[in-house]
């Protein structure tokens, strides 16, 4: 029996790891490093229904423990994703988590009823919380009506479950996550990175071109760890946790604090075999642990 | 192939003002294949600095598996790298990028190897494989001032060289579009390395003659996942937009929108 499996709507994980949205493009180049039949699932680049070209560069900043990014969502666009990268990435065993993006209501609509009819595409990641774009993205995510309703006309097309991104930008994160459950959201993703600047000390002008851009890595984890110990406590649905996770440590903290599987951003740019390693190291640190099964940790701090 | 490797610093030392010359040994040295890939190196274990840095490489030897790279430090993650003793490891990804096309010009031609600053570095390995074909380069050198020359020498030793300083401190004054009118071979082709303003200005002033312009960008993977590090293109290919890390850094003249 394996140890690492687990059980989600749409999703059979042989392991709780995988890439986060926007930090592992469509798998190409990590696949030129290792296997990707070996992760958990995949969550490929945000796709929106047209091609996007992104924001004006400089696009990141490192920070203290973290980075900024403002990469602006951008893809080849729906019918590319779909003809090029999901076909290329079916010759892997693992399920891909469709991250989807848009500006209105109908664009997602329309991207989640196509992508969810791909063959390896077993859940949808709805991305109400992209702090990077002018329209769509964090609007939908910031008003708990706004993004239930989302939520309800995603879930009325969609061919697998949906799972939606929260942001860390709001005043109350549980209130969204009851909103979404409620409107028929099969799990919750979290969270997406929290708006931040850096300025050039020199000029006093943002380094980024976008003015602001969205903080990750290890700078974040105690608060998006925060928030999936609340999110855990307010939904029956699984959350699938993430924010500045680089060690297995820090996926024992954040299933522990209530979610049923992780994902790893920002770390696989400064270790690209961070994935790989996490999942090998992860039956020795439930060996020290006492525990015999993966799910045993999830919400063991509410116990 | 792409690894990850601990590699073994052999030698360290400054050159010039701020300016270091690093070799380091390891297995990784095997893949390295043309003149201006680089290296994203990582330069400490902890999450402060937290992302890599990516450096040209600016000349291998296959038969001692080194590599040495020149760098200015400059922010806290070069300057934290330029402590690395000998003997100490230090965490390199790579090698990573395309480099020079090698091939572009025949036995006896001339072409001009352009480098401005800390662009210099990938051009000394691409002339080196330059010389060993019979390819005869012209190097025109350009840095601020006398203080952060370095390699002077090392260029002379394989062509003709011209060092230009933007305050006149050594060689010529000004900048290394200055140089070009006092060439007097017939050149096919050239390389450059350098800021992107330098690039530009090279493109308009030799617009007859077949280019290679190494770009510098911000990085976050240097893998081609993240999308830090893209550029717009011009109308003359048909991608809408070029990554730096993976498709580049070396684009032919006229890909770049500038």
């Amino acid at each position: 029996m394996n140890r690492l499996a687990v059980e989600l709507p749409g999703l059979s994980l042989k392991n709780p790891i995988m890439p986060a949205s926007g930090c592992f493009g469509f798998g190409k180049e990590y696949a030129k490093l290792y296997d990707l039949s070996k992760l958990g699932a995949i969550m490929i680049k945000a796709t929106t229904l047209e091609t996007r070209l992104g924001n004006p560069t400089p696009r990141v900043a490192e920070t203290a423990a973290g980075m900024l990014n403002a990469i602006g969502l951008q893809n080849p666009g729906l019918e590319k994703v779909i003809a090029e990268e999901l076909i290329w990435l079916e010759q892997y065993e693992v399920p891909i988590i469709a991250n989807v993006a848009g500006t209105l209501t109908e664009d997602y609509v329309e991207v989640a009823k196509h992508i969810s009819k791909s063959k390896n595409v077993k859940a949808i990641e709805l991305n109400i919380s992209c702090p990077n774009v002018k329209c769509g993205g964090i609007t939908f995510g910031t008003d708990a009506a706004i993004a239930a309703e989302l939520t309800a006309a995603v879930k009325a097309v969609s061919e697998v479950p949906v799972y939606v991104k929260l942001s860390p930008n709001v005043t109350d994160i549980g209130e969204i996550a009851r909103a979404v459950e409620a409107s028929g959201a099969d799990g919750i993703t979290m969270i997406n990175t929290l708006i931040g600047m850096r300025l050039d000390t020199r000029t006093g002008k943002p380094v980024i071109a976008n003015g602001t851009g969205g903080l990750s890595g290890p700078a974040v984890k105690p608060v998006a760890l925060r928030m999936v110990y609340e999110v855990a406590k307010q939904v029956s649905i699984p959350i699938i946790g993430m924010g500045g996770i680089t060690t297995v440590d820090d996926v024992i903290d954040f299933m522990s604090a209530g979610a049923s599987a992780v994902a790893v951003g920002t770390a696989n740019f400064v270790d690209p075999f961070v994935c790989p390693n996490i999942i090998d190291q992860l039956p020795e640190k439930l060996d020290w642990l006492g525990y015999h099964h993966v799910t045993e940790l999830t919400g063991r701090s509410h116990r | 192939m792409i690894r990850q490797e601990r590699m073994r610093v052999v030698k360290h030392k400054e050159i010039a003002h701020n300016i270091f010359e690093l070799t380091l040994i390891g297995q990784l040295v095997h893949d390295m294949k043309n003149p201006g890939q680089f290296v994203h190196i990582r330069v400490s274990e902890s999450y402060e600095p937290l992302l890599r840095r990516p450096i040209s490489i600016a000349s291998i030897d296959r038969e001692t598996l080194e590599f040495t790279m020149i760098y200015r430090a400059e922010g806290r993650g070069t300057t934290i790298l330029s402590q690395a003793k000998p003997g100490q490891e230090v965490d390199v990804l790579g090698p990573l990028g395309n480099g020079f096309p090698l091939g572009q010009a025949s036995d006896g031609e001339h072409v001009l190897l352009i480098g401005g600053g800390i662009g210099v570095p990938p051009l000394y390995e691409l002339s080196k494989r330059l010389v060993d074909v019979g390819v005869k380069p012209i190097h025109i050198l350009g840095f601020q001032s006398a203080d952060v020359v370095f390699y002077e020498n090392e260029f002379r030793e394989l062509g003709e060289t011209h060092i230009v300083t933007v305050d006149g401190s050594l060689g010529h004054q000004g900048f290394v579009t200055n140089v070009l009118d006092s060439i007097a071979e017939e050149v096919s082709t050239y390389f450059a390395c350098g800021p992107t303003a330098m690039l530009g200005a090279l493109q308009n002033a030799l617009p007859d003659t077949k280019g290679f312009l190494s770009y510098e960008e911000r990085m976050g993977c240097g893998l081609g996942a993240c999308f830090a590090c893209v550029c717009k293109t011009t109308e003359a290919v048909e991608a809408d937009y070029v990554k730096v890390c993976s498709d580049g850094p070396v684009f032919p003249a006229g890909v770049v929108r500038l």
